[in-house]
């Protein structure tokens, strides 16, 4: 048992840090989302230069192929500097893994460096208005046409659509077969007229997803991915690859947040002193401090686990259940220090700190639905992990 | 960075695990449950001779010299098997001997208790205090005087380690004169609670060290204990799986219920986060120690609720059945809320993170 970084490691992450240091762009514009993305397309030139988009990817195909330590090293790091997203986040952290392990040489050749430049950016159409956590129900149909398909059906929650050249379709091309054998993943160009979106008002008010509609989109046969037939699989290996990701920005993320509720208690009068001098208040963020720090330690496990065995387990989806929960916790325990002024909103003239923790309160209410609702999580853990009989 | 067992310590968790649930099936802790001494001492001979009097104390003094990650591997397994045992009382005797005896007293004190062949239990609590972890209002001097309770197994040990007000601990045997020990019914009946009253007794020595070199002491205490309330949450989890994979309602097994599934859901992230910390702290109290108070604060806080929630979840997911005596879980639960109150209860440790994050010393640097 050895919870310090070797020597190598604390040199890839003196490196990681300083070079992060030298070309941090500075905080993201308060602007629209088209000037956000902007920046970040600039940002991920800035970072593929360096070595650092795809870092998880095999050098071969242009990536560093950094270990998974290292990955986690880089994530947090990245994220304890609160630096900016890259632009094509869906491509680096899904869409390249999948066209890696299941695509032919042409496609590789074709799509790989692209997604690292953010020269195209990717997005996923999995989800549909009647398939949510059921995914492998889905209904939007591919139908051959000589070398083509023909695609017609809706997808929902497709963050980035509206800037995206590439989706990650995942349609149903033989609707005789068992729900989970007759998917297929293509690769859907979405600059073509069978191709529409819409954007998706969340309850902050923005809109980071979309509705995506195919009227007889066409793909052609060359963009199918590992196989007519089998898209679920495919579609299993994304799923893996964004919760393996995820975690180490995710708790370095919550550290960060952390941080900021403490100062927000130490600057808060309440009964005469502060916030942080009131034993509620310490008790709540004393155990929130509690429950990152298992977190932490949780995905150190984890990740010795998985660098043995070389695949996430299902005990992933422990960690992002617990993380849904602590942001949702935080977030309300912010709120409740706030007192009275916690009814201001974003930009309000009064708001504390700019009305930011009234904003994460409502953000991270999709946090035990996104990726995978806490509920579907804990059937995982409950049929995969205890192995307790299924219901269905 | 590497957080798995090696695999000398997996060793080391196989063969307690092994001996463990050879010994203690629960005919034989219900039986022991209902003694007098509460605890066998053939047993005992044998957990001693497999080293375990002295896992965590140095080699020249008779022990094993093995760290606190090898004591929270040993204590877990305690839990699971929910074995009665002086063993906890014993190892913190023996770590504030290592930490503040001199030659000699190691000596006289420390070797027969590495050994196995003396008992020592810490005397901390003050039956006119208020029962906070370090501090103490006995006062120091040439006699004791005072009531010292909530002591750990005072019926079968050979002496007592009696801290002061000045932080200090005095050695003082079972049989010395003015020295009464006297039971108390503990919630939990697979460990002994005593009140011991000192009428004017003289300490046989008085330990050379000062009270700082005792929180560690403190803070290992701590860790296995949280290690003890860990394994406690694994068998009542793993007691549950079992039951609900086996148990037939309205056609179905109930475990394919979600609200049976979901419930054991909750219980294993409880029981991993809690293994997480305590896996954590004993790292840290090896190898780093400057961590060590945070990180035990952490496991103890976290094990003290996990300890007797996931027992208390398990009595739920077994529903009539795990209400009765006849079923083993009450034990679990009332070791582990018993435990959940030991060496300062979660709020008492919730406040000691809080002192460290509100001051803005946060978490570690991750990674």
């Amino acid at each position: 048992m050895d919870l310090t970084l070797s020597p190598s490691e604390e040199e890839f992450r003196d490196e990681v840090r300083s070079w992060l240091q030298a070309n941090h762009p500075g905080p993201e514009p308060e602007a629209g989302l088209d000037e956000v993305m902007a920046f970040r397309r600039e940002w991920q030139l800035k970072l593929h230069a360096a070595g650092w988009a795809g870092i998880s990817w095999p050098k071969e195909y242009g990536g560093r192929g950094a270990t998974m330590i290292e990955q986690a090293i880089f994530a947090a790091e990245a994220t304890r500097q609160e630096a900016p997203s890259p632009a094509n986040v869906l491509g680096l952290a899904m869409g390249g893994p999948v066209v890696i392990a299941h695509g032919s040489e042409e496609q590789k050749a074709r799509y790989l460096e692209p997604i690292l430049t953010g020269e195209e950016i990717w997005c996923q159409g999995f989800s549909e208005p009647e398939s949510g956590s059921d995914l492998a129900s889905l209904k939007t149909r591919a139908v051959k046409d000589g070398d083509e398909w023909v695609v017609t059906g809706q997808k929902v929650w497709t963050t980035f659509a509206q800037y995206a050249k590439w989706c990650m379709l995942v349609a149903r091309t033989d609707s005789d077969a068992p729900k989970h054998q007759g998917l297929t993943y293509f690769l859907m160009d979405m600059e073509q007229d069978g191709v529409q979106t819409r954007p998706l008002v969340q309850i902050t008010g923005e809109g980071e997803f979309n509705e995506v509609f195919f009227e007889e989109a066409r793909v052609p046969d060359a963009n199918v991915v590992g196989g007519v037939g089998n898209g679920w699989a495919v579609a299993i290996t994304t799923l893996m690859n964004e919760r393996a990701g995820l975690a180490f920005g995710a708790i370095s993320q919550i550290q960060n947040s952390l941080r900021r509720l403490s100062k927000l208690a130490r600057e808060t009068a309440s009964n005469g002193a502060t916030a942080a001098d009131d034993s509620y208040f310490r008790q709540r963020i004393a155990q929130l401090h509690i429950e990152v720090e298992t977190m932490r330690l949780n995905a150190y496990r984890g990740l010795t686990k998985t660098m043995q065995s070389g695949i996430p387990g299902p005990e992933g989806s422990l960690g992002k259940w617990q993380w849904a929960d602590i942001n949702q916790d935080l977030t309300e325990l912010a709120l409740e220090i706030e007192g009275a002024y916690s009814m201001l909103a974003r930009g309000a003239e009064h708001a504390v700190a700019g009305g930011a923790w009234q904003y994460g309160f409502l953000r991270s209410r999709a946090n035990s639905i996104e990726g995978g609702t806490t509920d579907i999580l804990k059937n995982i853990i409950a049929e995969r992990v205890l192995g307790l009989p299924r219901l269905r | 960075m590497y957080f798995d067992l090696t695999d000398e310590q997996q060793a080391i968790r196989a063969t307690a695990h092994d001996f463990l649930a050879s010994r203690f099936k629960s005919e034989r802790i219900r039986e022991l449950a209902g003694s007098e001494s509460g605890f066998d001492e053939a047993g005992w001979k044998e957990m001693a001779e497999l080293g375990w009097a002295g896992l965590a104390l140095p080699e020249e003094w008779g022990g094993q010299g093995l760290g606190t990650v090898e004591l929270a591997i040993l204590f877990e397994e305690m839990g699971y098997a929910l074995a009665p045992s002086p063993l906890l009382s014993n190892t913190i005797a023996g770590l504030a001997l290592a930490a503040g005896a001199s030659d000699e007293q190691k000596e006289r004190w420390l070797r027969p208790l590495a050994e196995g062949s003396l008992r020592g239990a810490p005397a901390l609590v003050d039956a006119d205090g208020p029962a906070e972890p370090m501090k103490f209002s006995m006062s120091a001097g040439d006699v004791l005087t005072g009531e010292k309770t909530l002591v750990l197994d005072a019926g079968s040990a050979d002496f007592f380690l009696v801290a002061t007000t000045d932080g200090g601990r005095h050695i003082v045997e079972k049989d010395a004169e003015g020295v009464t020990v006297t039971a108390e019914e503990s919630i939990d009946p697979t460990r002994r609670l005593f009140s011991v009253r000192f009428d004017g007794v003289r300490p046989e020595a008085t330990l050379a060290g000062s009270g700082d070199d005792y929180h560690p002491v403190f803070h290992r205490a701590c860790v296995a204990l949280a290690a003890e309330s860990t394994g406690l949450a694994q068998r009542a989890l793993e007691m549950s799986v079992a039951y609900a994979k086996d148990r037939q309602q309205f056609g179905r097994p109930i475990g394919a219920y979600q609200a049976v599934s979901h419930r054991c859901a909750q219980m294993l992230l409880e029981t991993e986060n809690s293994r997480s910390a305590v896996y954590g702290a004993a790292w840290a109290a090896d190898a780093e120690p400057g961590s060590l108070p945070l990180a035990a604060s952490t496991a103890k806080a976290y094990s003290a609720d996990a300890g007797w929630r996931v027992p208390d979840a398990a009595i739920q997911v077994h529903g009539g059945i795990g209400f009765t005596w006849e079923h083993d879980l009450h034990f679990f639960l009332k070791r582990g809320r018993a435990n959940a109150a030991m060496f300062g209860d979660a709020k008492w440790h919730r406040e000691q993170v809080a002192e460290a994050v509100l001051a803005g010393e946060t978490a570690p640097a991750s990674a």
